[in-house]
C-alpha cells in the first residue's frame, strides 16, 4: 500500500489510464472532437497532445458516423484506438458503425477478426445542458450483442476499466457520468485493471440490496449512511457493467437482504432496472424476497433546461433514503 | 423602396445594395437589432457570471451582420432553423428579448417554457423553428420544412443556419443533395467564423471554401463577407428570390468571427490573442453598418444615441421580465412530452 494514498479526480484518472497505455502499446492512439489543443470538452485528454503528438491524439472533424466508423476500420486492421464522443448524446449520430459494424463484425465473419475498439462516452444529466447532451444512453448499447458496455463509479474504477478496455479484445463502450469528472479519490500508481463483467460490493448490509449504477452508486451509499441511525442496514452494489452483466453478485446480495431497490438515472421503463429486476425474478433468489422489488430511475421525459424540473427528474438521495425506508419497513 | 423619391433614389444609385432596396428607416431599424443582438448576448453573459443563469451558452458577438444580413429579405412567415450559436437568428427573425431572457432563466414565460434554455431557444410564431444541440441537425428539418411549402404550396421560404464545423455532418451532404434534385425553396447558410470549437476549417474541411461544395450539388455556391451587411443582405436576396421562383435551393457561405469563445468554457487556445483583437478593432459588424449608415448620411451621431439607449432599456426591461416571471411546477415536469399532455 502507498504511504500516502494518492487521490486523483475521475478525469485525472482516465487520462492517466490513457497516457499508460499508449506508454504500454504503440498502437494505442486517441481519435475525437477537440481532444487535442482544446484537451476535450470536459478536459479528460487535457494536454496528452502536448505529451504524444497530433499523429496519436487525433482531432477528427464533426463527424461521428464517420470518426466511430474510422476508429472501428482501425482496430479491426491492428490499431487499438480510443475514441471519444464529445457527449454521449451524440452516439446516436454513430449508432451505425457502433450496432451494426462494431458489435457484429466479429461474428458475422464467423470469428475471423476481432474489433479491439474503445468508445467513451461522457453522460448523464445535472450540468443544465438541457435535453440533446445529458441523456443516459447506456442500456441502448447494453442491448446489442457483440459490445461490452461498462459505467465506472469511482477514480480508481475508471482508470482500471479503461486498462481493462484496451486490453480487451473485443468493443468496449465505457459511460462517464460527467459529474463524477471532478470526484476524487484513490488511485494507485501504475498498470492495474479492473475487470469488466464484476460488480463490486461497496457497502456490506443486511436488510436491503441497493444496485445502482454510475453516479447512483455515490447517492445510494449517501442514503445508506443517513439510514444508519435508525437501524437499516444497507447493502450497495456498484454494478460497473452492464453487459455482460454479473448476474451471481446480485442475486447472492439478493439472497442475503430479501430486498432490492434498483437506482440509475436513465429513463426508469425499459432500462437497467427492469434487467435487474427480472435477472433475480428468475433465479433462486425469488424465493428470499420479502418485499416487492422496487426501481427508482429517470422520469419519463428528456431532461428540462431548468435546473430545478432538471434535478427532480433523476432520482437523488431523498427519493433513495424515501424508497429505501418504506421498502425496509414494509410500506410497499 | 418603400417612400423613397426617385431623386432620392438617384442620389443612392451608387450605394451598395441595401441602400438601393430599403428605405433610410429600415436601415435604421436593421442598426437598432444588430445592437439588440449584441447587447442582448452581453447581457445574457453577464446574467451567467453573477450566476443567475445556468448551463452553458453560445455567443454570436461579431456575428451580427451575418444573421440580420439573411433575415433581411425574408417575409414574416418564412422559416429559420438555427443553431447552439442562435440568438442572433432568432432575433433578426422578430424575436421578443423579453420572452427569450425569461427562456433563459428557465420560466415558464420563456419560449421553451423553460424546457430548452438557451440551446433550444425558439419562437415558431415567428416562423424559427428552433436552435439545435446537435451540430448539422437542423438542416435536414429545414429541407423538410421546404418540402413542406411545396407540397403545400405555402409560398415560404426556409433558411438553414449553420457552422463551418456543420458541413463536416453526413446530415448536410444528405440533405444539400435531395434539396437540389427536388428543387425545394432552401437557403443554406453557412456561418463560417473560422473554428467548429478548437478546429479551424483549414484542420477540418478538405475545401477550402464551403461555398464549394454547392458545386457537388448542383446548386449556386455563393461567398460573402459576412461582416458586411449588405453584402449578406444581397446575397440573400438574390437566394430568396430564386427559391420563390421554384429554381431551387443555394448555398451561401458567410465569412465571420466569433469574438467570444466557443462557450462558457473556452480557453481560446487554438487561436491568437492577435487573431480576436484584429477582427474585433477593424472588422466588427455592428461598427461597419454604423459607418456606412453615418457616411452616407443615413443617420447621425444622435440617431445613433437614440437607438443605443432604446436598446439600453430594451435590455434592462427584459432582464427584469424575466426575473418576475413564474418558475415552472415540479408537477409539470412530464408536460410536453407527448402532444395529448399539454
Ligand atoms: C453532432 C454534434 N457533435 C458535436 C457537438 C459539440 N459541438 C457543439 S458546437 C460545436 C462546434 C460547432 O462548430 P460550427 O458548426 O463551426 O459552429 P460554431 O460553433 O462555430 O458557430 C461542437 C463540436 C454537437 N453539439 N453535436
Ligand atoms: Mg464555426
Amino acid at each position: 500500500m502507498d504511504a500516502v494514498m494518492r487521490e486523483l479526480s475521475y478525469a485525472q484518472a482516465i487520462q492517466e489510464a490513457m497516457a499508460i497505455a499508449m506508454d504500454m502499446d504503440e498502437r494505442v492512439f486517441l481519435m475525437g472532437e477537440d481532444i487535442g489543443v482544446y484537451g476535450g470538452a470536459f478536459q479528460v485528454t487535457g494536454d496528452l497532445v502536448e505529451r504524444y503528438g497530433t499523429d496519436r491524439v487525433i482531432d477528427t472533424p464533426i463527424s461521428e458516423l464517420g470518426g466511430a466508423g474510422v476508429a472501428v476500420g482501425a482496430a479491426v486492421t491492428g490499431m487499438r484506438p480510443i475514441f471519444e464522443f464529445q457527449f454521449s448524446d451524440f452516439a446516436t449520430l454513430a449508432m451505425e458503425q457502433i450496432v451494426n459494424q462494431a458489435a457484429k463484425m466479429r461474428f458475422m465473419l464467423g470469428g475471423e477478426v476481432s474489433v479491439p475498439v474503445v468508445m467513451r462516452f461522457p453522460a448523464g444529466s445535472g450540468t443544465g445542458a438541457a435535453a440533446q447532451h445529458s441523456q443516459s444512453l447506456e442500456a441502448w448499447l447494453g442491448h446489442v450483442p457483440g459490445l461490452k458496455v461498462i459505467q465506472p463509479a469511482t477514480p480508481h474504477d475508471a482508470k482500471g476499466m479503461l486498462l481493462a478496455a484496451v486490453a480487451d479484445p473485443d468493443p468496449v463502450m465505457i459511460f462517464e457520468h460527467k459529474l463524477l469528472y471532478k470526484m476524487k479519490g484513490h488511485v494507485p500508481e501504475g498498470h492495474y485493471t479492473v475487470p469488466i463483467g464484476k460488480a463490486e460490493i461497496r457497502r456490506e448490509g443486511r436488510d436491503l440490496t441497493i444496485v445502482a449504477t454510475s453516479i447512483m452508486v455515490q447517492k445510494a451509499l449517501d442514503a445508506a449512511a443517513a439510514l444508519e441511525g435508525e437501524g437499516i442496514d444497507i447493502e450497495v452494489v456498484d454494478l460497473r457493467t452492464i453487459r455482460p452483466i454479473d448476474r451471481q453478485t446480485i442475486i447472492d446480495s439478493v439472497k442475503k437482504t430479501s430486498r432490492l431497490l434498483c437506482v440509475y438515472e436513465a429513463v426508469k421503463t425499459l432500462g437497467i432496472g427492469a434487467e435487474v429486476s427480472a435477472l433475480v425474478a428468475e433465479s433462486e433468489a425469488f424465493d428470499y424476497l420479502d418485499a416487492p422489488i422496487v426501481r427508482l430511475g429517470g422520469a419519463e421525459t428528456p431532461i428540462p433546461y431548468n435546473p430545478d424540473l432538471e434535478k427532480a427528474t433523476v432520482p437523488q438521495v431523498p427519493d433513495i433514503i424515501a424508497a429505501a425506508r418504506d421498502l425496509v419497513k414494509g410500506v410497499r | 423602396m418603400a417612400g423613397a423619391s426617385k431623386a432620392v433614389a438617384d442620389s443612392r444609385a451608387n450605394l451598395p445594395f441595401v441602400y438601393r432596396q430599403y428605405s433610410p428607416e429600415q436601415l435604421r431599424q436593421v442598426l437598432h437589432k444588430m445592437y439588440l443582438i449584441r447587447r442582448f448576448e452581453e447581457g445574457a453573459e453577464e446574467c451567467y457570471m453573477r450566476g443567475l443563469i445556468h448551463g452553458t451558452m453560445h455567443l454570436s458577438i461579431g456575428q451580427e451582420a451575418s444573421a440580420m444580413g439573411i433575415c433581411m429579405p425574408l417575409a414574416e412567415d418564412d422559416q429559420i432553423t438555427s443553431t447552439h450559436r442562435g440568438h442572433g437568428h432568432c432575433i433578426a427573425k422578430g424575436t421578443e428579448v423579453s420572452r427569450m431572457f425569461a427562456e433563459f432563466f428557465g420560466k415558464t414565460t420563456g419560449y421553451c417554457k423553460g424546457r430548452g434554455g438557451s440551446m433550444h431557444i425558439a419562437d415558431v410564431a415567428k416562423g424559427n423553428l428552433g436552435a439545435n444541440g446537435i451540430v448539422a441537425g437542423g438542416i435536414p428539418i429545414a429541407v423538410g420544412a421546404a418540402l413542406s411549402s411545396k407540397m403545400m404550396k405555402t409560398g415560404k421560404v426556409v433558411v438553414s443556419f449553420f457552422g463551418d464545423g456543420a458541413n463536416n455532418e453526413g446530415a448536410f451532404h444528405e440533405a444539400l443533395n435531395m434539396a437540389a434534385i427536388w428543387k425545394l425553396p432552401v437557403i443554406f447558410v453557412c456561418e463560417n467564423n473560422g473554428y467548429g470549437m478548437s478546429t479551424s476549417t483549414a484542420r477540418s474541411t478538405a475545401v477550402k471554401n464551403i461555398a464549394e461544395r454547392a458545386a457537388a450539388y448542383s446548386m449556386p455556391g455563393v461567398i460573402v463577407n459576412g461582416n458586411i451587411f449588405s453584402e449578406v443582405a444581397e446575397a440573400s436576396f438574390k437566394a430568396v428570390e430564386r427559391a420563390r421562383a421554384g429554381e431551387g435551393p443555394t448555398l451561401i457561405e458567410s465569412k465571420t468571427y466569433r469574438h467570444r469563445g466557443h462557450s462558457k468554457s473556452d480557453r481560446n487556445r487554438y487561436r491568437t490573442k492577435e487573431e480576436i483583437e484584429d477582427w474585433m478593432a477593424n472588422r466588427d459588424p455592428i461598427t461597419l453598418f454604423e459607418n456606412e449608415l453615418r457616411d452616407f448620411g443615413f443617420i447621425d451621431d444622435q440617431g445613433i444615441e437614440v437607438i443605443r439607449d432604446a436598446v439600453a432599456q430594451e435590455i434592462a426591461d427584459g432582464i427584469e421580465f424575466a426575473k418576475a416571471s413564474p418558475a415552472p411546477e415540479i408537477a409539470t415536469l412530464e408536460n410536453y412530452v407527448y402532444t395529448e399532455q399539454t
